[in-house]
């Protein structure tokens, strides 16, 4: 068993508290460390804010703030979805036909090495503001969930799939009953990666389109601030950034538990 | 003495031998023949070459015989999973005599075989009672049917209290338990084995030995169960066909005539040891043949 165990006699508990309890006291030191530099120096906000000064503009800036956090994330979770249903999708096709798989795959792969900041700015000539933002958020997100279901629908164990075959099963039935179940768990690993690589999509695009850009995104909000020197708004823009893909993170971790929980490795704790 | 002595000691080159030998003790009809079968793969191996074998209704036959001598594949071959490339198998009860391209799988020639691997080969994201239903849903059998009939399944091998476990919670000799009730859960007349017991440890290995023994006995079907354990296949059937290697034929078969049920005391007897030093001959010069021609390993 690991390390993390609790040494005899000591209740579990205390080790999980420890766990929360440890990274928020080094955030805390963080904070105060940079609150001191900041009043001891006497920095000016404009060069680096306080953290007093960052939290009074999340108050103050709140409501706009919000509305960006919602275009943000709502702009995510869109590419997210369609990189899901594209990937997914996608990665069964190839599944079923090397044809097509031998025509698409490569041009997949060129999508995926291609950096999506360069690909947004002609994005942004092609196509409206909020469709471009979407497609770079699903152009990062949908290759890992294409290859690590892909993966999955090809790591089936070889004798289930001769059992299929003893009992006379459709390809439906191989499919729905045996390489999708197998899949799940590969497909899950690429949607937490694919989870932040959506976020960070939606920013790239958003930071391409500038100050020129009509959008109302969270990265617009840290472009136009640097534009108008308002520093603690960027700074208050990108820890609601932070937050988000930590949530995001967070949420596809707990679905993903939830789903394997009974019966995969990864989802199960040590007894 | 257990072992009659070998029932037919035919050269191993006698591939134009299109049947086994008439005197092979083969109870009252014959369920699967297989006639001059060779099979080689795509890379090229030849694992099997005039292979001839049929099996009776009712037997219980142990395929022995070294690592990679074929006898996966001929098991393989009955169970309708790929196709020979050449020779001919046949199906009793069905119009599947096959030799070629024709044919492909269980449901071509009808005849339904229970498939049990070498590894327990579940569902790791169904439980126990799913597992054992899927291959009446695979048949189309109704849920509630299937879910019954599984649960009978799994009363057979002793585990009705495991069904809504998942695999992972089982230890290895339950899971092999659990992949011998979905083989037998469509009731097949035949079933077929594929060293299903090399992965466990041998106090297991003797239950599960026993308790398929009792099993076989009680539901009176056939088994075709491929080993490389002398004693396994001693102790468990009433006939061994002892396998020579690369390419895989029959380089002899022995009947065990020990009557049944066999248990613990059978495995401690004379009788067993005698059964046991005859098949471990017999398969001792059927590995020699490997290689025709090339004198036997000796000291310079």
């Amino acid at each position: 068993m690991s390390a993390a165990d609790p040494p005899p006699g000591r209740p579990a508990i205390a080790v999980e508290w420890r766990r929360i309890v440890l990274p928020i006291a080094t955030l805390a030191l963080g904070i105060l460390a940079w609150d001191l530099v900041v009043r001891i120096k006497e920095i000016p906000p404009y060069q680096l804010p306080g953290p007093g000064v960052v939290a009074a503009t999340l108050v103050s800036d709140w409501s706009l703030l919000r509305n960006s956090l919602l275009v943000t994330l709502m702009t995510t979770f869109e590419g997210l979805a369609l990189a899901l249903v594209g990937g997914a999708g996608l990665a069964v096709l190839f599944n079923q036909s090397r044809v097509i798989e031998n025509c698409f795959y490569p041009y997949a792969v060129i999508l995926q090495v291609t950096p999506v900041v360069a690909i947004a700015p002609l994005l942004l000539i092609y196509l409206p503001q909020p469709a471009a933002v979407l497609v770079c958020a699903w152009i990062v997100a949908f290759f890992p969930i294409l290859a690590n279901t892909t993966l999955g629908l090809n790591s089936v164990d070889r004798n289930l799939v001769d059992l299929f075959e003893i009992y006379g099963a459709s390809r439906l039935a191989v499919l729905t009953r045996l390489k999708l179940p197998a899949a799940l768990p590969y497909m899950l690993g690429g949607l937490k990666i694919a989870g932040g690589l959506a976020l960070i999509g939606a920013v790239v695009a958003e930071i391409s389109a500038g100050s020129a850009g009509a959008g109302s995104g969270l990265a617009y909000r840290i472009a136009e601030s640097g534009y108008r020197l308002n520093i603690p708004r960027m700074f208050a823009a990108l820890i609601l950034l932070s937050i988000a893909g930590i949530v995001i993170f967070f949420a596809l971790s707990l679905v993903s538990h939830l789903l394997l929980r009974r019966w995969h490795e990864s989802a199960i704790v040590g007894e | 003495m257990g072992v009659t002595g070998e029932i037919e000691a035919r050269r191993p080159d006698s591939r134009d031998d299109a049947m086994p030998p008439a005197g092979a003790p083969i109870a009252a009809s014959r369920l699967v023949t297989l006639a001059g079968v060779a099979k080689r793969f795509a890379n090229g191996t030849l694992a099997l070459d005039g292979f001839d074998l049929a099996i009776g209704s009712g037997e219980f036959v142990s395929l022995l015989g070294p690592s990679g001598c074929g006898k996966s594949t001929a098991l393989r071959l009955i169970a309708g999973l790929g196709e020979p490339t050449r020779g001919s198998i046949a199906w009793s009860g069905t119009s599947g005599t096959t030799s070629g391209a024709t044919w492909r799988g269980r449901r071509r020639n009808g005849l339904d075989v229970g498939f049990v691997f070498q590894d327990p080969t579940l569902m790791p994201w169904a439980t126990v009672l799913r597992n054992v239903m899927l291959p009446l849903e695979l048949e189309g059998v109704a849920p509630g049917a299937a879910a019954r009939r599984a649960a009978d399944a799994l009363d057979r091998v002793g585990l009705a209290a495991f069904r809504d476990a998942y695999p992972r919670e089982l230890s290895g000799g339950m899971k092999m338990r659990v992949s011998i009730a979905r083989a037998l859960v469509t009731d097949p007349p035949l079933l077929l084995m594929d060293e299903p017991f090399a992965a466990l440890d041998e106090i297991t290995r003797f239950k599960l030995n026993n308790d398929l023994v009792e099993l076989w006995r009680a539901v009176g079907h056939t088994v075709v169960f491929v080993t490389h354990s002398v004693f396994e296949s001693v102790y468990l059937s009433s006939r061994i066909v002892v396998m020579s290697p690369r390419p895989g034929r029959v380089f002899t078969e022995l009947a065990v005539d020990a009557p049944y049920p066999r248990d613990e005391s059978f495995r401690t007897s004379a009788e067993y040891a005698g059964s046991c030093r005859i098949a471990s001959q017999a398969l001792a010069r059927a590995m020699a043949q490997e290689r025709p021609g090339e004198p036997a390993a000796s000291p310079p």
